[in-house]
């Protein structure tokens, strides 16, 4: 292959790397909120309101029926509104932090429904206000459970960050399509895919990693 | 005698005077007024009527046991006590405040002087032993010099001060509901609450456990409620039971008086359990309803607390003059006096078992036949 395709690559893998991060990053400080919230509020929770968690999951489960390449070109003017334009990596992180958040919402909602209940009535049982229950309670405790849902949304962000070439987005995927595909280029093709493997695999084995580093449950020594 | 001079005797004392109309609560540590707990319906689920009647007292630096079966509603009444149930009526003061009527930060600081420890020990696993018993401290707002000290402290009281650094995974059953109690007395709590907290321990830890209880209560004058569905958690730590059945209280008194005389059938069959009442399985298939040429009558001896239990045996059969068998016994000292039975064996026709059972009853002691035995 030659060298100016392996800088293409290398490029693109930059670009990738570059949307996954921020739209990892951003949908994580969007979707942990929703998250916990979603997993508190229905009635008698700690933070109860059940018509806000009624209406939340509707919107939250609406965003996540809507197939990805259909939010990207519906939300071109969201998109052009907040990132100035709607072509590139940069204007890429818009869906991709919208499609991530509610996935990373209801992965967390998971996690941090596995917390023991037993432990939040002990919390309130030395009064703990609902704020300390989720700091010093719910997010510690369900922190391997965490890490594990950010490393499957950065992984599920991979795939969906290919999928933004079709607006210009840039990118493996983008890569992929108009080298290997539209240029009869089957090495480029396969150069992408195992670049793709590589990245999923790393993601995976380090969040499998810190997870269980932070898993206390197990014996340790 | 000069009428100016100030007279010290009449002056009222303002606290005393503040809390004059509460005084029966002074000596009380809790107090049950007229509570009735009631679950609404919800979904398919029907309401239910948890708690109806209830109105006792607990008394300062007592240890109450609260026994009943499972859904008998302890668990609820328990709640009450530290605000993690609201009573549908009545009202709950605790240490003379009305607990029943805070909300939200006075609830919450209310909840720091009552402690309470769970069956299931409820440590979080992210936190070492030291750390699960600085988190109240820690939501309490104390500094961290003030809190590890407390904590080492604290750890020494229980006796796991070498734990400090383990996780709840490297702890056994024991060790984390020593953990539990640490955390629970962190923020020197009045009351400390105790939900079954030895029902997942095996007999051995339950005694080391209860010995604890019974310690921290001796040393640190705590109030300690414990509920519970046995009778002989009941029987080693407490002095004052509460038996409660579908709700209502059903017998309450000084454990010594409820094992000795039990009213209620609830009581009698939670008694039933600790004393081994039942003749044992393989004595009971051996008895036969008709007497048996050279074998033994079968007769059952209840000892309810008369002070003949110690002796009875050697004075029966020095008085009497006859050879007795003991076939099986349960006998226990619960608050000085004996409680249990025995099952005696007596040789002999018919007049003997009926000499036997009349001089019993001349000395207070219930005793029926079973049968016989060859």
């Amino acid at each position: 292959m030659s060298r100016d395709l392996i800088n293409l690559i290398l490029e693109a893998t930059g670009e990738s790397l570059f949307m996954v991060s921020v739209a990892a990053s951003l949908a994580t400080l969007l979707g942990l909120p929703i998250g916990i919230f979603l997993a508190t509020s229905r009635k008698g929770e700690l933070f109860a309101a059940p018509s806000v968690n009624t209406v939340l999951g509707v919107i939250v489960n609406a965003t996540r029926s809507t197939p990805f390449i259909i939010l990207v070109v519906a939300i071109i003017p969201f998109t052009r509104l907040i990132a100035g334009t709607s072509i590139g990596s940069g204007a890429a992180i818009v869906p991709l932090t919208i499609a991530a958040t509610p996935f990373i919402a209801r992965l967390v909602e998971a996690a941090i429904r596995e917390v023991d209940g037993g432990l939040i009535e002990t919390a309130s049982s030395f009064g703990a206000s609902p704020l300390q229950i989720v700091f010093k309670v719910l997010i510690p405790e369900a922190l391997p459970g965490l890490v594990l849902a950010l490393t499957l949304a950065v992984v599920s962000l991979l795939g969906y960050s290919a999928m933004v070439g079709a607006v210009g987005g840039g990118g493996l995927g983008d890569l992929g399509i108009r080298y290997g595909y539209q240029r009869f280029m089957p090495e480029m093709m396969l150069a992408v895919v195992v670049v793709l493997i590589a990245l999923v695999q790393t993601v995976q084995t380090a969040g499998d990693y810190l997870a269980r580093r932070v898993n206390r449950r197990l014996r340790h020594r | 005698m000069n009428v100016h001079q100030p007279v010290t005797v009449a002056e009222p004392i303002p606290a005393l005077a503040s809390i004059a109309p509460e005084q029966a609560a002074v000596e009380a540590m809790v107090r049950f007024e007229q509570i009735a707990k009631t679950y609404p319906a919800y979904r398919d689920k029907p309401g239910v009527q948890a708690l109806q009647e209830i109105d006792f007292a607990i008394p300062r630096g007592s240890i109450t046991g609260v026994i009943g079966r499972s859904g008998a509603g302890k668990s609820s009444l328990v709640r009450l006590i530290n605000g993690l149930e609201k009573p549908s009526a009545g009202r709950v003061v605790v240490d003379g405040r009305d607990i029943s009527a805070l909300s939200g930060r006075k609830l919450r600081l209310a909840q720091r002087s009552i402690g309470m420890i769970f069956q299931h020990f409820n440590l979080l696993s992210s936190r070492t032993a030291a750390h699960n018993v600085a988190l109240p401290l820690e939501i309490a707002g104390w500094s961290k010099a003030d809190i590890a000290s407390r904590v080492s402290e604290l750890l020494e009281l229980v006796g796991i001060a070498d734990k400090y650094d383990r996780y709840p995974s490297e702890l056994s059953g024991g060790q984390k509901q020593r953990v539990g109690i640490a955390r629970a007395l962190a923020t020197r709590p009045s009351v400390l609450l105790s939900d079954e907290a030895t029902s997942a321990l095996d007999p051995q830890t339950t005694r080391s456990i209860l010995d604890l209880l019974a310690n921290i209560n001796r040393e640190l004058g705590v109030t300690i409620v414990l509920i519970t569905h046995e009778m002989s958690v009941v029987r080693q730590l407490a002095k004052e039971v509460v038996v409660i059945d579908a709700g209502y209280i059903v017998e309450r008194g000084h454990v010594a008086d409820i094992f000795t005389h039990p009213k209620h059938p609830i009581t009698q069959s939670f008694l039933a359990e600790v004393l081994g009442d039942r003749v044992p399985v393989s004595l009971a298939s051996r008895i036969e309803p008709q007497p048996i040429q050279g074998g033994q009558a079968v007769i059952r001896v209840q000892l309810r607390g008369t002070s003949a239990g110690d002796t009875i045996l050697a004075r029966l059969a020095r008085e009497l003059g006859i050879d007795i068998a003991l076939l099986s016994a349960r006998v226990d000292e619960i608050g000085g006096r004996h409680v249990g039975s025995l099952t005696l064996g007596i040789p002999g026709d018919d007049g003997r078992t009926r000499q036997v059972l009349s001089w019993l009853s001349q000395h207070q002691l219930f005793a029926e036949r079973l049968g016989h035995v060859a």
